[in-house]
Protein backbone atom coordinates (compact mmCIF):
# COMPACT_ATOMS: atom_id res chain seq x y z
CA UNK A 1 0.00 0.00 0.00
CA UNK A 2 1.52 3.18 -0.34
CA UNK A 3 -0.23 6.01 1.15
CA UNK A 4 1.57 9.50 -0.16
CA UNK A 5 2.39 11.80 2.44
CA UNK A 6 2.75 15.65 2.63
CA UNK A 7 4.49 18.01 4.74
CA UNK A 8 3.40 18.42 8.45
CA UNK A 9 4.56 20.24 11.31
CA UNK A 10 7.07 18.75 13.68
CA UNK A 11 4.82 17.63 16.21
CA UNK A 12 2.37 15.54 14.19
CA UNK A 13 5.07 13.08 12.33
CA UNK A 14 5.07 9.64 12.41
CA UNK A 15 8.27 7.34 12.77
CA UNK A 16 7.61 5.49 9.73
CA UNK A 17 7.08 8.48 7.42
CA UNK A 18 10.60 10.23 9.13
CA UNK A 19 12.30 7.02 8.15
CA UNK A 20 10.98 7.22 4.63
CA UNK A 21 11.73 10.92 4.03
CA UNK A 22 15.51 10.63 5.33
CA UNK A 23 16.31 8.01 3.41
CA UNK A 24 14.62 9.27 0.24
CA UNK A 25 16.30 12.78 0.90
CA UNK A 26 19.71 10.77 0.94
CA UNK A 27 19.54 8.79 -1.83
CA UNK A 28 17.95 11.31 -4.34
CA UNK A 29 19.91 14.81 -2.97
CA UNK A 30 23.16 14.21 -1.44
CA UNK A 31 24.90 17.93 -3.36
CA UNK A 32 21.85 19.82 -1.87
CA UNK A 33 23.22 20.98 1.61
CA UNK A 34 20.72 21.66 4.06
CA UNK A 35 18.48 18.93 2.95
CA UNK A 36 19.47 16.01 4.80
CA UNK A 37 19.55 18.05 8.30
CA UNK A 38 17.84 15.80 10.50
CA UNK A 39 17.36 16.90 14.05
CA UNK A 40 13.57 16.64 15.50
CA UNK A 41 12.34 14.47 12.83
CA UNK A 42 11.26 15.64 9.30
CA UNK A 43 11.75 19.57 8.85
CA UNK A 44 8.69 21.91 8.33
CA UNK A 45 8.30 23.35 5.82
CA UNK A 46 9.45 20.39 3.30
CA UNK A 47 10.58 22.44 0.19
CA UNK A 48 10.66 21.72 -3.14
CA UNK A 49 13.67 23.61 -4.43
CA UNK A 50 14.53 24.19 -8.60
CA UNK A 51 16.35 26.56 -11.25
CA UNK A 52 16.63 28.51 -14.61
CA UNK A 53 19.47 30.26 -15.83
CA UNK A 54 18.71 33.07 -13.45
CA UNK A 55 16.96 32.36 -10.63
CA UNK A 56 16.51 29.77 -7.39
CA UNK A 57 12.85 28.71 -6.87
CA UNK A 58 11.97 27.75 -3.45
CA UNK A 59 8.54 26.69 -2.89
CA UNK A 60 6.55 25.44 -0.04
CA UNK A 61 3.36 24.59 1.30
CA UNK A 62 2.28 26.90 4.37
CA UNK A 63 -1.79 26.96 4.44
CA UNK A 64 -3.11 29.05 7.06
CA UNK A 65 0.00 31.32 7.19
CA UNK A 66 -0.50 34.95 7.09
CA UNK A 67 2.21 36.90 5.25
CA UNK A 68 2.30 38.62 8.02
CA UNK A 69 3.60 35.70 10.66
CA UNK A 70 6.44 34.56 7.93
CA UNK A 71 9.87 36.05 7.80
CA UNK A 72 12.34 35.07 4.84
CA UNK A 73 15.85 36.08 4.40
CA UNK A 74 18.75 35.03 2.14
CA UNK A 75 22.24 35.44 2.99
CA UNK A 76 24.66 35.24 0.57
CA UNK A 77 23.66 31.21 -0.66
CA UNK A 78 21.45 30.58 2.46
CA UNK A 79 17.95 30.91 2.54
CA UNK A 80 15.74 30.89 5.73
CA UNK A 81 11.94 30.62 6.10
CA UNK A 82 10.65 31.45 9.65
CA UNK A 83 7.05 31.74 10.56
CA UNK A 84 4.20 31.10 12.72
CA UNK A 85 0.98 29.35 12.11
CA UNK A 86 -1.75 30.90 14.62
CA UNK A 87 -4.07 28.71 16.37
CA UNK A 88 -7.42 29.25 16.18
CA UNK A 89 -8.77 29.47 19.98
CA UNK A 90 -11.93 27.30 20.11
CA UNK A 91 -12.03 26.90 23.96
CA UNK A 92 -15.50 25.15 23.92
CA UNK A 93 -14.54 22.31 21.40
CA UNK A 94 -13.91 18.92 22.12
CA UNK A 95 -11.50 17.91 19.44
CA UNK A 96 -11.61 14.54 17.24
CA UNK A 97 -8.74 14.96 15.29
CA UNK A 98 -5.85 17.69 15.77
CA UNK A 99 -3.36 16.92 12.58
CA UNK A 100 -2.55 20.32 11.57
CA UNK A 101 0.30 21.12 13.53
CA UNK A 102 0.64 24.94 15.22
CA UNK A 103 3.03 27.18 16.14
CA UNK A 104 7.04 28.46 15.72
CA UNK A 105 8.63 27.07 12.59
CA UNK A 106 12.02 27.58 10.63
CA UNK A 107 13.63 25.76 8.56
CA UNK A 108 17.42 27.23 6.79
CA UNK A 109 18.91 25.74 3.46
CA UNK A 110 21.85 25.57 1.53
CA UNK A 111 21.55 26.88 -1.65
CA UNK A 112 23.97 25.53 -4.40
CA UNK A 113 24.32 29.27 -5.80
CA UNK A 114 25.63 32.41 -4.85
CA UNK A 115 22.01 35.24 -4.71
CA UNK A 116 21.62 38.49 -5.40
CA UNK A 117 20.19 38.94 -2.13
CA UNK A 118 18.73 42.62 -2.80
CA UNK A 119 16.44 40.90 -5.47
CA UNK A 120 14.92 38.07 -4.06
CA UNK A 121 11.03 37.94 -3.86
CA UNK A 122 8.50 35.77 -2.42
CA UNK A 123 4.39 35.88 -3.23
CA UNK A 124 2.26 33.47 -0.77
CA UNK A 125 -1.15 32.50 -2.40
CA UNK A 126 -3.34 30.28 -2.06
CA UNK A 127 -1.19 28.68 1.42
CA UNK A 128 1.36 28.20 -1.43
CA UNK A 129 4.86 30.07 -0.55
CA UNK A 130 7.12 30.57 -3.76
CA UNK A 131 10.54 32.34 -3.34
CA UNK A 132 12.41 33.78 -6.24
CA UNK A 133 16.05 34.86 -5.99
CA UNK A 134 18.01 35.78 -8.96
CA UNK A 135 21.53 34.38 -8.85
CA UNK A 136 24.16 36.23 -8.18
CA UNK A 137 25.36 37.67 -11.46
CA UNK A 138 29.05 35.68 -10.79
CA UNK A 139 27.02 32.81 -10.21
CA UNK A 140 25.34 32.61 -14.36
CA UNK A 141 26.16 30.10 -16.98
CA UNK A 142 28.59 32.34 -19.34
CA UNK A 143 28.58 30.72 -22.93
CA UNK A 144 32.09 31.76 -24.31
CA UNK A 145 32.80 31.39 -27.69
CA UNK A 146 35.83 29.14 -28.58
CA UNK A 147 37.67 29.34 -31.75
CA UNK A 148 39.30 26.28 -33.05
CA UNK A 149 41.67 26.82 -35.18
CA UNK A 150 42.29 24.67 -38.65
CA UNK B 1 -16.70 11.13 24.79
CA UNK B 2 -15.14 9.25 23.00
CA UNK B 3 -12.76 9.85 20.19
CA UNK B 4 -14.78 8.65 17.04
CA UNK B 5 -18.50 9.61 17.50
CA UNK B 6 -18.81 12.27 15.71
CA UNK B 7 -16.49 11.78 12.49
CA UNK B 8 -14.92 8.78 11.39
CA UNK B 9 -12.88 8.17 8.48
CA UNK B 10 -14.64 5.80 6.17
CA UNK B 11 -12.59 2.74 5.82
CA UNK B 12 -9.19 4.12 3.93
CA UNK B 13 -11.17 4.37 0.85
CA UNK B 14 -8.75 6.80 -0.76
CA UNK B 15 -5.56 5.04 0.28
CA UNK B 16 -6.45 1.97 -1.73
CA UNK B 17 -6.47 4.03 -5.18
CA UNK B 18 -2.27 3.48 -4.89
CA UNK B 19 -2.18 7.14 -4.43
CA UNK B 20 -3.68 9.10 -7.08
CA UNK B 21 -4.79 11.77 -4.36
CA UNK B 22 -3.47 13.39 -1.18
CA UNK B 23 -4.67 13.23 1.89
CA UNK B 24 -5.42 16.17 3.58
CA UNK B 25 -4.59 17.07 6.75
CA UNK B 26 -7.65 18.07 8.97
CA UNK B 27 -8.73 18.98 12.18
CA UNK B 28 -12.06 17.88 13.60
CA UNK B 29 -13.74 19.88 16.40
CA UNK B 30 -17.10 18.98 17.96
CA UNK B 31 -19.16 22.01 19.73
CA UNK B 32 -22.51 21.78 20.92
CA UNK B 33 -24.03 23.05 17.79
CA UNK B 34 -22.02 21.88 15.32
CA UNK B 35 -19.02 20.00 13.67
CA UNK B 36 -15.99 21.95 12.02
CA UNK B 37 -13.76 20.40 9.63
CA UNK B 38 -10.82 22.06 9.00
CA UNK B 39 -8.25 20.68 5.82
CA UNK B 40 -5.35 21.49 4.98
CA UNK B 41 -5.33 22.18 0.92
CA UNK B 42 -2.57 24.54 -0.26
CA UNK B 43 -3.22 25.55 -3.75
CA UNK B 44 -6.64 24.66 -3.91
CA UNK B 45 -8.75 27.41 -5.35
CA UNK B 46 -12.90 27.71 -4.74
CA UNK B 47 -14.17 26.42 -7.95
CA UNK B 48 -12.22 23.50 -7.80
CA UNK B 49 -13.59 22.50 -4.63
CA UNK B 50 -15.90 20.09 -4.20
CA UNK B 51 -17.64 18.92 -1.11
CA UNK B 52 -20.73 16.28 -1.07
CA UNK B 53 -22.25 14.71 1.76
CA UNK B 54 -24.37 11.58 1.33
CA UNK B 55 -25.22 8.80 3.01
CA UNK B 56 -23.46 10.00 6.05
CA UNK B 57 -20.62 10.38 4.04
CA UNK B 58 -18.50 13.38 3.83
CA UNK B 59 -15.93 13.92 1.07
CA UNK B 60 -13.85 16.27 0.52
CA UNK B 61 -12.01 17.23 -2.74
CA UNK B 62 -10.03 19.86 -4.00
CA UNK B 63 -7.98 19.91 -7.51
CA UNK B 64 -5.12 21.25 -7.56
CA UNK B 65 -3.95 22.80 -11.31
CA UNK B 66 -0.09 22.41 -12.19
CA UNK B 67 2.42 24.90 -11.47
CA UNK B 68 4.71 26.53 -13.36
CA UNK B 69 8.35 24.95 -12.79
CA UNK B 70 10.91 25.59 -15.16
CA UNK B 71 14.03 23.26 -15.07
CA UNK B 72 14.59 20.40 -12.98
CA UNK B 73 13.93 19.81 -9.59
CA UNK B 74 17.43 20.38 -7.32
CA UNK B 75 14.75 18.99 -4.34
CA UNK B 76 11.83 17.42 -4.01
CA UNK B 77 10.34 17.18 -0.29
CA UNK B 78 6.44 17.08 -1.73
CA UNK B 79 4.46 16.43 -4.34
CA UNK B 80 2.23 18.32 -5.61
CA UNK B 81 -1.99 16.97 -6.98
CA UNK B 82 -5.50 16.93 -5.93
CA UNK B 83 -6.53 16.29 -2.64
CA UNK B 84 -9.38 13.99 -1.18
CA UNK B 85 -10.72 12.44 1.99
CA UNK B 86 -13.87 11.07 2.83
CA UNK B 87 -14.88 10.77 6.66
CA UNK B 88 -17.76 8.67 7.98
CA UNK B 89 -20.62 11.08 10.03
CA UNK B 90 -22.25 9.91 12.55
CA UNK B 91 -23.63 12.52 14.43
CA UNK B 92 -26.70 13.47 12.56
CA UNK B 93 -26.34 16.51 10.78
CA UNK B 94 -28.74 18.89 9.26
CA UNK B 95 -27.27 18.52 5.52
CA UNK B 96 -29.26 21.84 4.53
CA UNK B 97 -27.26 24.19 6.21
CA UNK B 98 -23.59 22.93 5.36
CA UNK B 99 -21.42 25.60 4.79
CA UNK B 100 -17.78 26.39 3.97
CA UNK B 101 -15.49 28.60 3.62
CA UNK B 102 -12.07 28.84 1.78
CA UNK B 103 -8.80 30.90 2.07
CA UNK B 104 -5.10 31.15 2.42
CA UNK B 105 -5.14 27.19 1.42
CA UNK B 106 -7.70 26.31 4.56
CA UNK B 107 -11.08 24.76 3.75
CA UNK B 108 -13.59 25.68 6.86
CA UNK B 109 -16.80 23.14 7.07
CA UNK B 110 -19.68 23.74 8.96
CA UNK B 111 -21.95 21.03 9.75
CA UNK B 112 -24.89 22.04 11.73
CA UNK B 113 -25.85 18.82 14.08
CA UNK B 114 -29.25 17.89 13.70
CA UNK B 115 -32.01 19.66 15.86
CA UNK B 116 -32.58 16.32 17.87
CA UNK B 117 -29.00 15.82 18.24
CA UNK B 118 -28.24 19.28 20.16
CA UNK B 119 -27.93 18.43 23.46
CA UNK B 120 -30.70 20.16 25.82
CA UNK B 121 -30.98 21.09 29.47
CA UNK B 122 -33.85 19.43 31.29
CA UNK B 123 -35.75 21.41 33.44
CA UNK B 124 -36.73 19.83 36.63
CA UNK B 125 -40.10 20.71 37.85
CA UNK B 126 -40.50 21.27 41.63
Amino acid sequence: MTQRVRGGFPQFREFRDEVDRLFSNLAAHPTVAGATRFVTGREFPSLNLWEDNDNVYAECELPGVRSEDLDISVVGSEMTIKGRRAETAEPQATYHRRERGVGLFSRTLKLPTEIAVDQVQASLREGVLLVTMPKAESAKPRKVQVRVSA
Amino acid sequence: MPADTALERQNETEQTRSGEFYRPDVDILELADELIVRADVPGARNEGIDINFEDGALTIYAKIAERPRCGPLLLREYGVGDYRRTFRVSEQIDASRISAQYGDGVLTLHLPKAEKARPRKIQVQG
